[in-house]
């Protein structure tokens, strides 16, 4: 024993680095608190400015025409058959009306530069007008039709067309006179874009949409779910129910674990190797997507299987067992049903992964430029996260905007998916 | 008809064989005296039925699938002309492609060569005769098998087994397919990398510092030899990897311990989910971020400090990354954190230590190994991230330490190499392969070594 003046000099030294250690000890756990603090704020930062650079895309800005339907001017009879309609001169059409409406514009430039204030689309519109009403040749037709991805850019930005300083355009300055002279007589007007959401992919912005992509990704993400979703729960009923504790066993469990780890590219390349090169199934098509896709989301399924099948309490087994079920009957009858909300909710979550993948399906041609709405699952088809793989690439500064409005909508889905896997587990989910 | 159709066709005949075994299954059972007769549940006989239907006519649908191409094509060879049997096997290939197409585009009646309209109206008469064959064929096979089981309904069949036995086997092959998917993994890969290694030495591919994929299309062209040395890939992918994983790690481990050993119930309840949607998110959101937003940002504050940032810097790229890594940081060391017995932190408090010193001093040193672990798997999920530096970081191959230089890495060069071309034998596309190779094994072995290290560590506790 030591003599009580060392002792009091030992509590003298502890209480002299109390406060020092009062003080580490605030300091970690402020780092904590600014850890989480600091990656939550880069949460609300990606957030942010996605969707303040995505919002503009919900709204498109219309130019209303007065458009003369002379069939002289289009170049076609009277009465005109389908074919000759196409081969109707409608463009001619909208730039006589836009000439009409600006009658002091001469020089070639200078006309040039006004047919630009109108999206290259306005004469497929037209076209559908006529094509549905033939009576509509002869007569002056009032006409919104879709501004330039320019115009509506600047128009966005601020309502009256005093030209910005701090927006950079390529506008010319006579430009931005047409269109104040336009929005003066009310014929401008911004509106909901749902041309973002009817049309496939297009090289001009304003008639671009998601359409296409939307399509691709529901048929890619259907036989993901098909192909995965019985084999995982077989797969993992077997391993939790009936699999002998052997080595075969063990290899393939420890396999399991492994693919989940591996990366999503390597997926892709197999697929190249062995579904494209080897069985020469169709390039870029939602079959190969899903199956490349559904390979990748059954590890994670087969996990969470497992662990919902393994949360159904062996009592349940024994009781039916008790009563002459067979092993398969008691998995049928009983452990299968009681697992199955937890197997859904990860069967959601490994789907929700799959619709966000990108880097596989890059491999096996799914980036295709792809304007029509495929209709099976063998057509050429890209899938949302793709599309913005693609349209992040384009230099046309209005499709950052679309780019981003892609992002909300394809995170708006990852949010109803993950929520309904949510919503079942607090609603099932049963404690024994 | 199609085999979409034919498919439908041979289930509804199983859903009515099911429903008929099950009938008769009842009659069969009445003329012995009841359902206790029988071996087994009249629904085990009406499955049982189903499956003789449908198993069969499967697998020659299967079968057919697999094999037709291959006979209708040799027996096409009779009309392929000499002229182009002698200019060898891959003329002919090209061939056969070529009337392929024109049937399938149904341009039979266009077709002005004699010798291809032949050739052509034999193909599409074959496609005709062998797609009825296959009708005709799954139809009685499916009635066929049907019928047969039917008639093998007796109180001493014993229906059960057979069904849970063919269920057994339905199990097995769908466990077995994981390792299936593994082995197709190694050969793809492995294939292709061996002939790409016939091209180009091992050697110089493994230690080469020289990266320019672009082969020569024609022999005379100048200054495009196509050097393959992936050693500037390997650098930038683990500079990368590296300032992800600066990011990563301390964000990370102090989030963990913050939420394992600091908060409360309802603050763990609530931040928690908050962090895994940032792993939730798509990496190709996280692609768009680092390239319109960080980079610019990050190039915009070195001008303003003098410094001259590339506009695919590295450090936009691994920064973007390590904030998608956190929560798979976060939550592995959370794991381990818990998973350390609480008798050890007793026992550091009593001893007159705090909260902070006990984190530092026992429950850390404690959960090390499995924290390690945890490290290694977000090391490899950095090394095989694609969309972010396809987005963000370059394409030229440099090799430097410079966080602030555009660098490549393996797996946007994967990406690069084979999107667009389409020629499959070259040694640009091949390459793919060779670094697909080198990926896999590498995280390939950094989780395995996570995986062992995380599973003795939890023994250790158990």
């Amino acid at each position: 024993m030591s003599n009580p003046t060392d002792r009091t000099e030992t509590t003298a030294l502890v209480r002299q680095s109390l406060q020092k250690r009062y003080a580490a000890e605030k300091r970690f756990r402020a780092y904590g608190i600014i850890a989480i603090l600091a990656s939550l704020g880069f949460l609300v930062i990606l957030l942010a400015s996605i969707i303040a650079k995505g919002t503009p895309a919900f709204t498109q800005t219309f130019v209303k025409l007065d458009v003369q339907l002379d069939a002289e001017t289009l170049g076609i009879s009277d009465s005109p058959s389908v074919d000759e309609l196409r081969g109707a001169n409608f463009n001619g059409v909208i730039r006589q009306t836009l000439r009409d409406q600006f009658p002091d514009v001469d020089g070639r430039k200078e006309k040039r530069d006004l047919y630009q204030l109108i999206s290259t689309g306005a004469e497929y519109r037209l076209f559908d007008r006529v094509e549905a009403d033939r009576s509509l040749i002869g007569t002056t037709l009032s006409l919104w039709v879709p501004a330039d991805d320019e115009l509506g850019a600047v128009i966005k930005n601020g309502d009256d067309l005093t030209r910005p300083d701090d927006i950079v355009t390529r506008m010319s300055d006579a430009q931005i006179g047409w269109a104040k002279q336009l929005q003066d007589k009310g014929q401008l007007e911004v509106r909901f874009n749902s041309t973002f959401f009817e049309n496939g992919d297009s090289r001009e912005p304003e008639l671009a949409g998601i359409r296409a992509a939307l399509a691709g990704s529901a048929f890619t993400l259907l036989i993901t779910f098909c192909l995965s979703f019985p084999v995982a729960v077989a797969a993992a009923i077997y391993l939790e129910e009936f699999a002998p504790v052997n080595r075969w066993t063990d290899i393939v469990e420890v396999n399991i674990n492994n693919l989940a780890a591996v990366p999503s590219i390597v997926y892709g390349l197999l697929g190249l190797a062995v579904f494209i090169n080897f069985m020469h199934l169709p390039r870029s098509a939602p079959i190969v997507g899903g199956i490349v896709l559904s390979l990748m989301t059954l590890p994670t399924i087969i996990i969470s299987s497992r662990a919902a099948l393994k949360a159904v309490p062996p009592s349940i087994r024994e009781a039916a067992r008790g009563l002459g079920a067979s092993d398969l009957q008691v998995v049928t009858h009983h452990v299968l049903p009681l697992a199955m909300p937890g197997i859904l909710t990860g069967t959601i979550i490994g789907l929700a992964q799959a619709l966000g993948e990108t880097a596989p399906l890059l491999m096996i041609g799914m980036v295709a430029f792809i304007v029509d709405i495929p209709q099976t699952v063998t057509d050429a088809a890209t899938v949302l996260p793709v599309q913005v793989y693609l349209w992040a690439d384009s230099p046309e500064r209005a499709f950052v905007e679309k780019t981003s409005a892609a992002i909300m909508v394809l995170l708006a889905f990852l949010v109803a998916m993950n929520a309904v896997a949510v919503l079942l587990r607090k609603h099932f989910e049963r404690r024994w | 008809m199609s085999a979409t159709t034919l498919l439908i066709a041979a289930m509804a005949l199983a859903l009515a064989s099911f429903a008929y075994g099950r009938a008769k299954a009842f009659s069969v059972a009445q003329q012995h005296g009841g359902m206790k007769a029988m071996h087994s549940l009249p629904s085990h006989y009406g499955m049982m039925v189903a499956l003789w239907c449908a198993l069969p006519a499967l697998a020659i649908i299967i079968g057919w699938k697999l094999f037709e191409p291959f006979i209708v094509s040799n027996l096409l060879d009779s009309t392929i002309p000499a002229s182009i049997i002698d200019a060898g096997p891959k003329s002919v290939e090209l061939y056969k492609n070529e009337i392929g197409n024109l049937v399938d585009s149904d341009r039979i009646a266009n077709i002005q060569d004699p010798d291809k309209q032949i050739a052509a109206q034999r193909l599409s008469s074959l496609q005709q005769i062998s797609s009825w064959a296959l009708v005709v064929l799954v139809l009685s096979a499916a009635i066929a098998g049907s019928a047969l089981a039917l008639k093998r309904i007796a109180p001493t069949t014993q229906a059960r087994l057979t069904v849970e036995r063919i269920a057994r086997i339905f199990l097995i092959s769908c466990a077995s397919l994981a390792i299936l998917t593994t082995i197709g993994i190694v050969f793809s890969v492995i294939f292709e990398s061996m002939r790409f290694f016939q091209q180009v030495n091992f050697i110089d591919f493994i230690t080469g510092t020289k990266w320019s994929p672009q082969t020569a299309i024609r022999a005379d062209q100048v200054g495009s030899s196509g050097s393959f040395g992936a050693v500037p890939l390997f650098v930038g992918t683990l500079l990368i990897s590296f300032i992800a994983m600066i990011v990563a790690v301390p964000f990370g481990l102090m989030s963990a311990i913050y939420l394992a050993e600091y908060a409360s119930r309802p603050v763990r309840n609530v931040v928690k989910p908050l962090l895994e949607i940032l792993a939730g998110i798509p990496t190709v959101v996280y692609g768009f971020f680092a390239a319109l937003t960080v980079a610019p940002a990050l190039r915009g504050f070195g001008e303003s400090i003098g410094l001259s940032v590339s506009s695919e810097s590295a450090l936009a790229a691994g920064a973007v990354m390590g904030i998608m890594i956190i929560p798979f940081v976060s939550s592995l060391s959370d794991d381990v954190i818990t998973a350390v017995p609480q008798a050890m932190r007793d026992g550091s408090y009593g001893l007159g230590a705090t909260k902070s010193e006990t984190v530092r001093q026992v429950v850390i040193p404690a959960a090390l190994p499995g924290i390690v672990g945890g490290i290694l798997l977000a090391v490899s999920r950095a090394i095989g991230e694609t969309m972010i530096v396809v987005m963000a970081a370059g394409l030229a191959a440099n090799m430097t330490a410079n966080p602030l230089e555009a660098v490549t890495t393996v797996t946007v060069q994967i990406v690069t190499l084979l999107t667009g071309d389409q020629e499959f034998d070259t040694a640009k596309t091949l390459a793919a392969f060779a670094l697909g190779l080198m990926l896999f094994v590498v995280t390939l072995t950094l989780n395995v070594i996570a995986l062992h290290v995380v599973r003795k560590y939890r023994e250790q506790y158990e």
